[in-house]
């Protein structure tokens, strides 16, 4: 099934967010997909805790309270959030429409795309072997999608944040778990660390301190995996390997999308923020101009300017009033402003 | 005041910084291949080094947040340090190190 929309915001990080409201206020409405499972970027997934301090009339606001007041901020226009989903590809239709996919084959078409992309998307950090490519979603998964074929399995989980510890805790009713991290000390919700730590005084699962050294095929659908600790080197043989190292951020096919680019950043104007292609914005993080600054409050700017422009292909036939929220009636009952 | 880096191809480089910065951005600055892509907030683990040892008491203690953040980096050794964390001053003058892989 294919949903439709007047605009698809690629990202739901602060600029993503606050675009769910400016465009609001001009009647588009928009779908919003990130492959984060919440919404936030950055602010959410590196900062959380971590206050801001150049965020306008806000003195101090952490990365989680930005976020949640965005999200509360955007609720009067209703958007649908798509999280999980990593845009894969974009299409021009034969109506004008752009067509977009996402790498678990959802698909929205829109009037306009606004690409609010940061750095690109959180995807989970490798681990830096040469010659290991090839067993990448085989023997080795960044992510669990399918817990049924860990069924009665060896798995070795590597980490020692919350990703590791919850998959340890949920997978150790079902295959057989070592933990490997290299100290014994976790950064996880301290829950799900005694919970572990209980499992391990019951032999339902094995810790072990160590780092990964080198991972060998062995061509019986297992592989060979030896660790280290403190220069000691000790091997053994399992089904799958679970390594949670965080997340980093990767551009994707974003570059494969015809835009011009710029050292891996979307060029646009700094009128509309509209990018090489029509009806196609860049804003936040993702995009470059001339004295560009990655701030949160640029890219709050670009999304006012941005909408603007969009307006015209959502609404082509309309004229657009200037109003401030302050006193247009018309602006406080979109607000829900009694 | 300097800096003396080993690169990941082996290669020497010695380079020139004051106390105003951190290391990672004197690193960062000269060109050397150091992602540091949380621009030095201990959120990422991407400028990660390793200390010669003989530097290895003249630098400010191990933090718990760095420590942590540690956890998500590779070949983590008793040398590790977060770049970002360490300013260059007096006491560090010559100091060595060394990229740790990416
Ligand atoms: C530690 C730290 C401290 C910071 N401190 C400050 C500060 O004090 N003040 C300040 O102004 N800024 C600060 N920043 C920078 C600020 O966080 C960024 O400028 C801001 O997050 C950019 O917002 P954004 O919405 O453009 O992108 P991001 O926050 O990067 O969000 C982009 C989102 O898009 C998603 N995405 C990307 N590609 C795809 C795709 N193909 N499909 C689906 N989803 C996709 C990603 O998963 C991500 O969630 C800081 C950054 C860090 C790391
Ligand atoms: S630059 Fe990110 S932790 Fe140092």
């Amino acid at each position: 099934m294919i949903e439709k929309t007047d605009v698809i915001i690629i990202g739901a990080g602060p600029v993503g967010l606050f675009a769910i409201f400016e465009l609001g206020l001009l009647n588009i409405s928009c779908h919003v997909i990130d492959n984060l499972d919440k919404p936030g970027g950055q602010c959410a997934e590196l900062y959380p805790e971590k206050p801001i301090y150049d965020i306008p009339s806000r003195v101090s606001i952490t990365g989680q309270q930005l976020t949640d007041d965005l999200l509360e901020q955007a609720k009067p226009f209703n958007p649908v959030y798509h999280l999980n989903q990593q845009v894969e590809k974009i299409n021009k239709l034969d109506t004008d429409e752009w067509l977009v996919e996402t790498n678990h084959n959802k698909k929205v078409k829109a009037k306009c795309i606004v690409i609010a992309a940061g750095a690109g998307s959180f995807v989970p950090r490798k681990i830096p072997l040469e010659n290991i490519a090839h067993l990448e979603n085989i023997n080795i998964l960044y992510a669990v999608r399918n817990k049924s074929i860990l069924k009665n399995k060896d798995l070795l989980i590597i980490g020692g944040g919350d990703s590791a510890l919850d998959w340890t805790n949920e997978l150790s009713k079902i295959a057989n778990v070592t933990l490997m991290h290299r100290r014994k000390e976790f950064r996880a919700a301290p829950d799900s660390v005694s919970k572990m730590l209980e499992l391990e005084k019951d032999k339902k699962i094995h810790f072990l301190l160590g780092q990964i050294n080198e991972i060998q095929d062995l061509k019986n659908n297992k592989i060979n995996v030896s660790v280290k600790y403190n220069d000691k080197i000790k091997t053994f043989e399992v089904d799958y390997l679970l390594p949670f190292f965080g997340l980093k951020m990767d551009l994707g096919s974003i570059s494969n999308w015809g835009l011009n680019l710029n050292e891996n950043l979307i060029s646009v104007d700094t009128e509309k923020f509209q990018t090489s292609v029509p009806s196609i914005f860049a804003i936040g993080d993702i995009n470059t101009y001339p004295g560009k600054l990655k701030l949160i409050l640029s890219g709050f700017h670009e999304a006012a300017l941005m909408a603007q422009e969009c307006f015209k292909y959502c609404f082509p036939d309309k004229k657009n009033v200037f109003r401030y929220t302050t006193s247009s009636k018309d602006l406080h009952r979109k607000l829900n402003i009694v | 005041m300097k800096l003396k880096v080993t690169d990941r191809e082996g290669n020497k480089h010695e380079l020139e910084g004051d106390s105003e910065s951190t290391i990672m951005e004197i690193l960062r600055d000269s060109g050397l291949e150091i992602e540091a892509s949380c621009g030095g907030c201990c959120a990422c683990a991407t400028c990660h080094v390793y200390v010669d040892e003989k530097w290895l008491n003249k630098i400010p203690p191990i933090d718990d947040d760095e420590e942590s953040m540690l956890d998500q980096a590779f070949d983590v050794r008793i040398s590790s340090r977060l770049s970002c964390q360490i300013s260059l001053s007096e006491e560090l003058d010559g100091i060595e190190l060394e990229l740790a892989p990416e």
